[in-house]
């Protein structure tokens, strides 16, 4: 945006600009109704992280890095990771491991239901996708400090 | 009581592999190691992490001797041609005959199939409420194997990042 030169032409940064936030909601999507339809934390935060792919792939690095940085991907990965292994060891607390306690399970078919299920896929969904970014940028950080040397 | 010597062949192979002074030994002392992880699992009635145990192992076997052979060469290769082809001869023989004897005992194909998964089928919406049975199955019943999944994704990520962000670092100074 601010620096022409960077990325690809301008009919693919217009094409970006147009479908980078669908992706987005469709990686959102596809983890939040995780536990209703098809798709769940993993494949979810796959489309997320690539939507941020899509826009570094389009707009250069700069402008990418701006909307989510290295330090704060893996800042959320690990906090993803967190936040699984906190669900996870919560179950403790009622008697077993993964041990669903604390949340209803509401009924079947609506947004709101299966207790622990949508959390953990949340859970999942910040630590492959910020993952994923992370191990993106750290490829594209190290090829620009090759060549410059 | 099988556990308990196994368990002890384990720390006296790990022992080993720690202060022994020839690299080829040592890696050989770490794939026992993992000989008797897998036997542990096996006895422990859990033979699919056996297996996958046993690939894993000798994968990482392979790999350490090709990156460790390079280094120190205590092997002579000349003048064996014979006792080799014949233990070669002999191993392929006691696996064929233990393969053979093996094979028989496998149960038909597709057979006690769906024994877990009809429970699962039957009371996977009652008992978590998702509608997804896969979810319910990754993030209920078998949480945790996800968490285990989540673990190597989250240890492959720190590991690319630290190898590259070290590399990139002395590019960079």
């Amino acid at each position: 945006m601010e620096n022409k030169k960077a990325g690809m032409t301008l009919i693919v940064k217009t094409i970006t600009r147009l479908t980078v936030g669908l992706i987005l909601l469709y990686g959102i999507y596809i983890v939040l109704h995780g536990h209703l339809t098809p798709g769940g934390g993993f494949s979810g935060g796959v489309i997320i992280a690539l939507s941020f792919i899509h826009l570094m792939l389009a707009f250069g690095k700069e402008v990418a890095l701006k909307k989510l940085s290295e330090v704060w991907a893996s800042i959320l990965e690990s906090l993803g990771a967190i936040m699984f292994l906190s669900i996870a060891a919560l179950g403790f607390l009622g008697g077993y491991f993964f041990l669903n306690f604390f949340l209803s399970k509401g009924r079947p078919f609506t947004l709101f239901s299966a207790g622990i299920i949508p959390l953990c896929n949340i859970a999942i969904s910040l630590k492959v996708g910020a993952g994923l970014f992370a191990i993106f940028v750290a490829l594209v950080l190290f090829k620009g400090l090759t060549k410059e040397k | 009581m099988e556990l308990h010597l196994l368990l002890l062949f384990m720390i006296f192979a790990a022992l080993v592999a720690v202060e022994i002074e020839d690299l080829l030994s040592s890696v050989i002392a770490v794939g026992a190691v993992g000989l008797g992880l897998s036997l542990a699992f096996l006895i422990l009635k859990a033979p699919d992490l056996a297996i996958t145990q046993l690939v894993v192992e000798i994968l990482c076997l392979i790999i350490l001797i090709r990156a460790t052979i390079k280094k120190d060469l205590p092997l002579i290769r000349d003048g064996r041609w014979l006792f080799n082809t014949v233990s070669t001869i002999l191993f392929i023989v006691f696996f064929l005959i233990f393969s053979y004897f093996a094979l028989k005992e496998l149960p038909d194909f597709g057979q006690p199939i769906m024994k877990v998964a009809k429970e699962y089928i039957k009371d996977g919406l009652l008992k978590t409420g998702a509608s997804n049975l896969v979810a319910s199955i990754i993030l209920d019943f078998r949480g945790y194997d996800t968490l285990g999944e989540a673990t190597v994704l989250f240890t492959a990520v720190i590991g690319v990042l630290v190898v590259i962000r070290k590399v990139g670092r002395i590019n960079g100074k």
